[in-house]
């Protein structure tokens, strides 16, 4: 399926979009990765969406703004974003960081959305204060990150037959990464007391096997959203839209019809 | 030509490499006896307190979570030096103000210091090695340019005397500052700054600090004292004084040759423990991608594999300078002239299980018999002069760079 991407000016700053598909708007927020946009899950969307998949700046070879410092400088960038692409009754889904970065805006207003999407969402503090709610990706193993982001840990990216560019592209998300979840880590103590002004009806897919943050971690995170219903992928961990897409993909048109 | 004495204070009672992953961050504390601590940090103490004995200067330094460096808190060992000694200076490299929290609280310490040991601070500033990222808590991302803010507001803290000032930058923001004490070397005590490359240089010389290289040995010492040296030529009409540059090399001088490889082999543990997985050495924003991806795929340290190059080899890359006083002095004195001279010689002067009669056999002979022939090389020759030597000699390329390099030279 064809796709176009460009990069858009914005008052601060600049936004690469990719742009696939026909349809009512879906805001693909992706995880701490990089752009999804050439993953099949995408084409399968797009066969009912206009799927909008921005990538955020740090990642996939693009500028940070000199004054970002973390995920409250990317949630105000993507207010600009949503102004920008002319996001309107779109379907707001967000993958792992994307799904806090997602979470934050639904909570800031959510008239932009017909419906919220969170895949294994990071982005709230759920446990007491020594409970590792999300494990420190920055202070494992790449094998054991691997098993535990993956339900079948072969399905990983293997990173030896990489080029030395490809590899310094997957550094580069690696750092953009880094900038947006360092401290705190990987959420905003504020959140959970914001949560209740999302009012898009919601809906967690989590994958059964993920390891970063369980399928407990996700339980709890859509209590604190009214009326949210969670769904628990089978054979998948932390990219359940990779591991099982099919599965994935007919979630969320059940969900969205 | 100063020499600053350094230990790193290493905790080196270690089980086998094999049984622990990394030295840095997540080596369990059950690792440290009390007891044995105890011992280590008077016995340090007593090591800073003979080098003074023998006429040299004084380096600490701090590191967090670490076996390698038993010191969290620089200030708190440089304090109790300021009253054990009298005559040494005493120099900090260096407050890892890229991580601290709040800048006043380090313009005070380190004026209380310089207060207690009546003007005998030097003052370093580093943005910090990559471990440090995890333990601080603090992303690595824009250290260089957070500690350059942390140091403006440090100087202003230091030289403002007359009420309250408040700073409000881009990462620090305080009101009301008005430092009790002031510093008692006017109008600051001398500030010392790390380099790791041409991109470095730049502030320090703009300023007239000392920069200070760790370990750059043979392949990368002239870019950066090059740097350096371009920078305060165009910057302030005239050549950077000696003074003005160090460089960190491990020195081991004995009474033969033999007994000098012996120690300066022990000394390599400051090297060979440093067991590092890479997801410590390369936070992120510490490194640019493409050598954060080299660390990545294992190729460059960091990969949790042991640094083993041999003595020869760091002692060819002008990382180690060993054996008796005379063959000591000419391999400083090699460098010295390559590098294109420095003022300061940090001598790190053990390491691991260098003994105590090792550490004061080789501090000696140092003292007594390397360390006045250096301060004559350094004596016979103007900066200009041997700015000009060294641009004459051929480019040292022979001996690669490791991962060691890598993390320390900065």
């Amino acid at each position: 399926m064809g796709s176009t991407t460009e990069t858009i000016k914005l008052t601060v700053g600049e936004i690469t979009v990719n742009r696939k598909g026909t349809g009512p708007q879906l805001l693909l927020l992706h995880g701490g990765g990089g752009s999804i946009a050439d993953h099949p899950v995408v084409d399968k969307l797009a066969e009912k969406f206009e799927v909008i998949a921005p990538s955020h700046p740090g990642f996939n070879g693009t500028k940070i703004p000199d004054h970002f410092d973390g995920m409250p400088e990317l949630v105000h960038f993507y207010l600009d974003v949503l102004d920008a692409l002319d996001i309107d009754n779109a379907v707001l889904m967000g993958i792992s960081m994307g799904g806090w970065l997602a979470a934050e805006l639904a909570s800031i207003n959510c008239a932009r959305f017909s419906k919220v999407i969170l895949v294994d969402a990071v982005g709230v503090k759920i446990g007491g204060p020594t409970d590792r709610d999300i494990v420190d990706v920055f202070g494992i193993p790449p094998d054991e990150a691997n098993k535990l982001m993956y339900h079948d840990p072969a399905n990983a990216r293997d990173m030896s037959t990489l080029s030395d560019e490809a590899l310094a592209a997957v550094a580069g998300n690696r750092i953009a990464l880094g900038l947006y979840t360092w401290e705190p880590y990987m959420h905003n103590p504020k959140l959970p007391q914001r949560l209740h002004r999302v009012t898009a009806p919601t809906l967690f897919l989590w994958g059964e096997s993920d390891g970063l943050v369980t399928t407990d971690y996700g339980k709890a995170y859509a209590a604190l959203i009214p009326g949210a219903k969670f769904v628990a992928i089978p054979e998948a961990g932390h990219s359940p839209y990779a591991e099982q897409t099919e599965y994935f993909v007919n979630e969320v048109f059940a969900f969205t019809d | 030509m100063r020499t600053y004495w350094f230990t790193e204070d290493a905790y080196h009672d270690l089980p086998p490499q094999d049984d622990y992953e990394s030295i840095r961050v997540n080596l369990p504390n059950s690792n440290f006896d009390p007891e044995r601590g105890h011992e280590l940090y008077n016995w340090y103490l007593d090591m800073w307190c003979m080098a003074e004995s023998y006429g040299l200067d004084l380096m600490n330094n701090e590191h967090h979570q670490t076996a390698t460096c038993m010191v969290p808190a620089a200030p708190l060992m440089m304090s109790i030096l300021a009253r054990e000694t009298s005559k040494a200076r005493l120099l900090l490299l260096g407050n890892p103000i890229a991580n601290r929290r709040n800048p006043v609280r380090v313009a005070e310490e380190m004026a209380m210091i310089d207060v207690i040991s009546k003007g005998r601070l030097d003052c370093g500033f580093v943005r910090g090695v990559p471990y440090e990222a995890a333990p601080a808590n603090r992303t690595a991302h824009r250290g260089s340019q957070r500690m350059w803010e942390a140091h403006d507001m440090i100087m202003k803290a230091w030289t403002t005397h007359d009420g309250p000032f408040n700073f409000e930058g881009r990462w620090f923001q305080s009101r009301q500052i008005n430092i009790w004490p002031r510093p008692y070397q006017q109008p600051a005590p001398p500030v010392w700054v790390t380099m790791g490359g041409r991109s470095s240089t730049t502030p320090v010389a703009q300023h007239k600090h000392v920069g200070a290289v760790f370990l750059a040995g043979y392949p990368r010492i002239r870019e950066i004292f090059d740097g350096y040296r371009e920078d305060y030529l165009k910057m302030h009409g005239e050549h950077a004084p000696f003074d003005r540059l160090a460089y960190l090399g491990l020195v081991f001088v004995g009474e033969t040759e033999a007994k000098a490889r012996e120690g300066a082999e022990k000394l390599l543990w400051y090297m060979s423990a440093n067991k590092v997985p890479g997801y410590w050495s390369n936070p992120p924003g510490y490194h640019p991608p493409h050598i954060a991806a080299q660390i990545m795929k294992g190729a460059r340290g960091g990969s949790g594999v042991p640094l083993t190059a041999t003595l020869d080899d760091q002692m060819a890359r002008g990382n180690v300078f060993a054996g008796t006083p005379d063959q000591v002095y000419e391999q400083i004195k090699n460098f010295w002239e390559y590098s294109g001279g420095f003022g300061n010689m940090l001598m790190m002067g053990q390491a691991g299980f260098v003994t105590h009669e090792e550490t004061e056999t080789s501090m000696k002979l140092y003292a007594k018999e390397v360390f006045p022939r250096l301060k004559e090389l350094e004596a016979s020759t103007t900066p200009a002069e041997a700015w000009e030597k060294s641009k004459a000699m051929e480019q040292r390329d022979n001996v690669p760079l490791d991962g060691f390099a890598l993390e320390f030279v900065r």
